[in-house]
């Protein structure tokens, strides 16, 4: 008996042990290329350039400060995107409630043909559009202007999906109430149905802010004057014919990272529930 | 989606005007609310879409007036695309077809992009593990990563001369002669793509994760005391309730797949195009280039419908396997 029940015992542990080691190599595999991109960030050119030790022999926060002057637009690279990933969001959040709302909770002839027919836009291929919207942009004098970076992304397709899957699970009961107090459908979105759907609109707001934060092709495609070009075009401009400095094209990455980084880690509680419950739903 | 069935065939013109004031004020409300998406998609979507196609029966570059009607050929992009060795070649020892190189790396990357987030899943999901929270916050990061800032990183790490990986093998005694050329080496590209891909599975991974955590636990007893072992628990359990996230992240990767090319752009500057050998000349890239490098408006909307209809009916050749093996909960009553 108590032989039986070491070995369970004996392949329990070794059970977690294998668990815990897969994982944790997995995680390691994860983090591994930033703590590269860190330590190369703060090294010299030359230790930058080869790969004799993995930490820097002294450690160049100066780096940073040169990266961010280096190529004289930086910053305003990175204004051009934040002004670009905010404006994009607010404007996604509005549309998509709105919507999101009439898809989940109004009744109106033809709103299922509609809701169809958003669901099939999310197949489209971007290049199926690419050209002729450039075309609009150019026509409608919109190159190198804010318009041209935000207007075309402000309505989204896989936000209102996200945020009526959401809504559709608010009790019909509540709207019922709401009603009977004289309540107009957009005092119940406002005061009843947003306040509780705070993980689908951090969700949605993450996935836009993010979309908007790494785009990189309709951005190259729509600003020609490098003062209106966006963060993620700006660092390749660190990539010269005459040599890369790689120690600040890695500093100028790892600005670009940051904010992105910490936004996941204050919204992920919130994030993480939203990801799950439209998974589930698939 | 209980509403698409119950609801009665809508939009005619006859219902609008049998509505009474409380329905049609609904119906008014209704469109307002959703005017914003309505006009992006009839501007951004459904009319440039259209224009694409009209481009596609036109003989135009890129600085060409598209409204000029002597341009029309009729079918002829077809019939090229048909013919287009650029496209189909699947011959070996010859330079591979686009659409080849994009199925030939689908069928490694698919596999491991579906399989291994459900194993880090599965084992992010057992109870026996301490720090559930930790390991899914490490696995999710990577897939929040700018793209631009991902191919950085990953090109640096990879360097056959100096990355680290490869000073790991080197350290582990692989002789420098045998070191794996990376995204230099026709016989280590896919490999190292679908590394790079790898690191981005944290989405995929976290819908199964909470796929997983959404089955009642009774099912996994009711299992033991049928006698079911771990693999019968996951083959007959585990499984068949977490299909549907299965399926959504299979179609989410199908459609990635035929629109992949900024990766092979960005690590191929000043390589030749494709390279090496033609094998990462991925069709979306071929597309990129016709309409930018080569500036033939046409033929490029010509290859972008094309896109748009090898991605549908692949989609709906997936929904027809669905009924067999994709489990939706609640619907066979």
């Amino acid at each position: 008996m108590t032989v039986a029940f070491n070995r369970d015992r004996l392949i329990h542990i070794f059970k977690r042990l294998a668990i815990h080691s897969i994982l944790l190599i997995g995680a390691l595999f994860s983090l591994f290329p930033f703590v590269w991109m860190v330590l190369t960030s703060l090294k010299s050119y030359i230790e930058a350039s080869a790969a004799e030790s993995f930490f820097p022999s002294r450690w160049l926060f100066s780096n940073y400060v040169q990266a961010w002057n280096q190529v004289g637009l930086f910053p305003r690279y990175f204004e051009n995107t934040l002004f670009m990933a905010v404006t994009t969001t607010l404007g996604v959040l509005i549309t998509s409630s709105l919507a999101g709302y009439a898809f989940a909770r109004m009744r109106f002839p033809g709103r299922d043909t509609l809701f169809i027919i958003l669901l099939s836009t999310m197949m489209v291929p971007f290049e199926v559009t690419l050209i002729p919207n450039f075309i609009l942009m150019r026509d409608l004098h919109w190159i190198d202007r804010y318009e041209a970076l935000i207007i075309p992304w402000t309505a989204s397709a896989f936000s209102i999906f996200l945020l009526r899957q959401f809504f559709k699970a608010i009790p019909s009961e509540l709207y019922d109430a709401a009603v009977l107090d004289g309540c107009t459908h957009l005092q119940f979105l406002w005061s009843i149905v947003l306040p509780l759907s705070k993980p689908a609109l951090i969700t949605s707001a993450l996935f836009t802010f993010l979309g908007s934060w790494n785009s990189l092709m309709w951005p190259l495609l729509v600003t020609n004057n490098p003062v209106m070009r966006p963060l993620q075009i700006g660092i390749t401009s660190f990539i010269t014919d005459a040599g890369t400095e790689v120690q600040y094209l890695l500093a100028a990455v790892t600005i670009s990272v940051i904010p992105v980084i910490l936004i996941y880690f204050f919204l992920q509680r919130w994030f993480i529930e939203g990801v799950a419950r439209v998974g589930i739903r698939g | 989606m209980e509403n698409l069935i119950r609801l009665p065939k809508t939009g005619s013109p006859e219902t609008i005007r049998n509505m009474g004031p409380l329905a049609r004020r609904e119906f008014r409300n209704g469109l307002l609310f959703i005017s914003p998406w309505i006009i992006g998609f009839l501007v951004f979507t459904l009319f440039p879409m259209l224009a694409t196609l009209v481009f596609s029966f036109m003989n135009l570059r890129l600085t060409d007036n598209p409204l000029d009607p002597s341009k029309f050929v009729g079918l002829h992009n077809y019939a090229a695309l048909l013919k287009d060795a650029q496209v189909w070649n699947i011959r070996p020892d010859s330079t591979p077809g686009s659409l080849w190189v994009t199925i030939r790396y689908g069928l490694i990357a698919i596999p491991v992009g579906i399989l291994l987030p459900m194993g880090i899943a599965l084992l992010v999901n057992n109870p026996a593990l301490k720090g559930q929270n930790f390991f899914r916050s490490m696995f999710y990061m990577p897939y929040i990563v700018p793209f631009v800032a991902s191919i950085f990183l990953w090109a640096g790490v990879l360097n056959p001369e100096f990355g680290w990986v490869n000073m790991t093998l080197l350290a582990l005694g692989v002789p420098r002669s045998d070191l794996p050329g990376w995204i230099n080496d026709i016989n280590w590209v896919y490999p190292a793509y679908v590394l790079l891909g790898i690191w981005g599975i944290g989405n995929a991974m976290l819908t199964m994760l909470a796929g997983m955590q959404a089955v009642p636990t009774d099912l996994y007893d009711a299992a033991k005391v049928d006698g079911a072992g771990s693999f019968a628990r996951f083959a007959y359990v585990t499984f068949p309730m977490i299909s549907p996230v299965v399926f959504y992240n299979l179609i989410l990767s199908v459609v990635a797949l035929f629109q992949y090319f900024l990766v092979p752009l960005a690590l191929n500057t000043g390589n030749a195009a494709g390279f090496p050998g033609g094998a990462t000349m991925f069709y979306n890239l071929y597309l990129y280039r016709t309409f930018f490098v080569f500036q033939n408006m046409s033929y490029g909307s010509t290859l972008a419908w094309a896109l748009f209809i090898i991605i549908l009916i692949v989609t709906v050749a997936l929904f027809a396997t669905a009924r067999y093996w994709v489990y939706y909960a609640g619907e066979r009553q």
